[in-house]
C-alpha cells in the first residue's frame, strides 16, 4: 500500500493560502502548511500557490532557503504543483520586477502579455484550456473547458514537450505546463468550481510519473 | 467574444441572508453558506456578498461569512459593505475574497480604490453605484450610505472618476427597481456602458430569464447580478444560462 497523500503548502509572504487548503480539504486530503522550519521529508506532494511579484517573491524565497528546499522536493520526484505566480516561479526566470532567476524546474521564461484594445490587462475571466497531449493530471477532465484566470504576466517559450495546455488570450500561452514530476496551472483551480477540484484530486493522487 | 457571467448578490444582516426591496423591507432569505454551497454546484460565474447592516458598519462579519464559503465555494467571489479603509480591503483579500466591493468610500476616498487596485491588480476592485430616477428633473441621482446620502456627482462624472482613480470594474444597481422583479433599468445600465472603459454588472430587478436577455440585448453589460430572481423562484444560474445561450449569449463551458 502506498502511504496516504500529505499536501503540503508552501507558505508565502502574503496572499491567500486558504482556498489551496479549502481546495485540497474538498477532495479529502490532508494538508499542511510548510516554512522555513517545517521538516518537508512526510509531505508526499508540494502545492506552491500564487501570490504576488516574481521578484519579490523569489527574492524571499531566495532568502529563506525556500526555493533551495522545492528544487530539492523536485529532485526527490514527489509531486510539485505551482498555481498562478506559483505556476511561474517554476520557469528558469521572469521579467516582472525586473530580470530575475525562476526556479528553473520548467523551460521558458515569464513575460507580460501583449497589451490592445481587446486585451487589456490583466487578462480576468473564465478562459478556455486546450489540452496539447494526455497527462495523468488531466484524466477524466474535458478539453476545451473554462478555467478562472487572473493574470498579466504567462508563460512563453515553453519546450515543445513541456507545453501542456493552451490558451490564448491575444497571443497562445501555456496555460499549464509539465516536466516530469512537476506541474503548473497558470489558472486557478481552487476557483475553478467543478473542473478545478478534479484537477486537484488528480494531483493530490499522481505519483509523479508521465 | 468575452463571455457573459451570472453573478448571484447576497445581502448580508446580521449574519443571515435577506432580501430587500427598494434597500427597504428586509426579508430572511436563509444562510449564506448554505447558499454558496448550492450556487457552486449551479455553475454561478461569480458570488458577490454586501452587508447591508446600516449600524455599526465593519468588515467583522463579511470575515466571518468569506473563510465559511470559502470552504464549500470554489469560484471568484466579491465582498463589500462597510469597507472604509485600505487595510480592510486588504484584509477581506487575504482572507479569501477575490474582489472587494466600495460604494460609500468611492465618493469620499478615491485612494483607497487606487491603494488597492496597485496593491492587488484592478481586477479586485469592484465600484457599486446605486441609483434612483428623478422624475422632476429627468435625471439619475447617486445614494451613498445603503441608500439614505445623495451624493452630488452626476451619474456620468463618478463613473469616470472611479475608473480614473482605478476601479476594475463597475456595478450598477437600480434603487427603484432592487426587489421589485419586474426588470433591470435599462435605461441606467444604457447609460453606464455609455461612458465605461471597464466591465459593467447590472444590478436590480431582474425577476425572469427574460429581463436577462432584455439588458444583455439592449446593453451588451458584461454580467448580470440576480437577487430576488435565485431567492424567490426555482430560477438558477444553469436554466438561465440554458436560455441565454439559446439567444446567442456564450457563457463559460464546465
Amino acid at each position: 500500500m502506498p502511504t496516504d497523500p500529505l499536501i503540503g503548502i508552501l507558505k508565502m509572504p502574503m496572499g491567500n493560502l486558504r482556498s489551496a487548503y479549502n481546495a485540497v480539504y474538498q477532495n479529502g486530503f490532508d494538508s499542511q502548511f510548510v516554512d522555513k522550519d517545517s521538516n518537508l521529508d512526510d509531505l508526499t506532494h508540494l502545492i506552491v500557490p500564487g501570490v504576488g511579484n516574481f521578484r519579490a517573491v523569489m527574492a524571499h524565497l531566495e532568502e529563506d532557503g525556500g526555493a533551495d528546499r522545492v528544487r530539492a522536493f523536485a529532485t526527490s520526484g514527489r509531486p510539485v504543483l505551482g498555481v498562478c505566480a506559483g505556476m511561474q516561479l517554476l520557469a528558469e526566470r521572469g521579467t516582472e520586477g525586473g530580470d530575475t532567476p525562476g526556479l528553473g524546474l520548467v523551460h521558458g521564461a515569464i513575460e507580460r502579455l501583449p497589451e490592445d484594445p481587446g486585451h487589456i490587462l490583466p487578462h480576468v475571466g473564465w478562459s478556455p484550456v486546450r489540452f496539447r497531449f494526455n497527462h495523468p493530471v488531466l484524466e477524466g477532465v474535458k478539453p476545451g473547458r473554462d478555467f478562472y484566470f487572473v493574470h498579466s504576466y504567462a508563460l512563453r517559450g515553453a519546450r515543445e514537450d513541456e507545453f501542456l495546455g493552451e490558451t490564448t488570450y491575444g497571443v497562445p500561452f501555456a496555460s499549464i505546463v509539465a516536466r516530469d514530476n512537476v506541474i503548473g496551472f497558470q489558472f486557478h483551480p481552487e476557483k475553478s468550481q467543478g473542473n478545478g477540484l478534479k484537477l486537484i484530486e488528480n494531483f493530490c493522487l499522481w505519483d509523479g510519473r508521465c | 467574444m468575452l463571455k457573459k457571467r451570472i453573478i448571484p448578490v447576497q445581502l448580508l444582516l446580521d449574519g443571515r441572508l435577506v432580501k430587500t426591496k427598494r434597500f427597504r423591507d428586509f426579508r430572511d432569505v436563509g444562510d449564506p453558506v448554505k447558499s454558496s454551497a448550492v450556487y457552486n454546484s449551479q455553475n454561478a460565474d461569480e458570488i458577490i456578498f454586501l452587508n447591508i447592516a446600516r449600524e455599526h458598519r465593519s468588515i467583522d462579519m463579511l470575515r466571518v461569512v468569506i473563510e465559511k464559503v470559502s470552504e464549500v465555494s470554489f469560484m471568484p467571489m466579491a465582498m463589500g459593505g462597510g469597507i472604509s479603509s485600505a487595510d480592510d480591503a486588504a484584509e477581506l483579500i487575504r482572507t479569501g475574497a477575490d474582489k472587494i466591493v466600495v460604494n460609500s468610500a468611492a465618493y469620499r476616498d478615491k485612494e483607497l480604490i487606487t491603494a488597492t487596485a496597485a496593491r492587488f491588480g484592478a481586477q479586485a476592485v469592484v465600484v457599486s453605484i446605486d441609483a434612483r430616477w428623478d422624475p422632476a428633473f429627468n435625471r439619475y441621482l447617486l445614494f451613498s450610505d445603503c441608500g439614505r446620502l445623495q451624493e452630488t456627482p452626476t451619474l456620468e462624472q463618478h463613473v469616470r472618476d472611479v475608473i480614473a482613480a482605478g476601479a476594475g470594474e463597475i456595478m450598477i444597481q437600480s434603487i427603484d427597481r432592487d426587489g421589485t422583479m419586474e426588470g433591470y433599468d435599462v435605461e441606467l445600465v444604457r447609460r453606464v456602458k455609455a461612458v465605461s472603459t471597464i466591465p459593467v454588472i447590472a444590478c436590480g430587478g431582474s425577476g425572469n430569464y427574460e429581463h436577462l436577455r432584455e439588458v444583455f440585448a439592449e446593453t451588451d453589460v458584461s454580467a448580470v447580478a440576480c437577487g430576488s430572481l435565485f431567492n424567490f423562484s426555482d430560477s438558477n444560474p444553469i436554466r438561465a444560462k440554458a436560455f441565454l445561450t439559446n439567444h446567442g449569449l456564450s457563457f463559460k463551458v464546465v
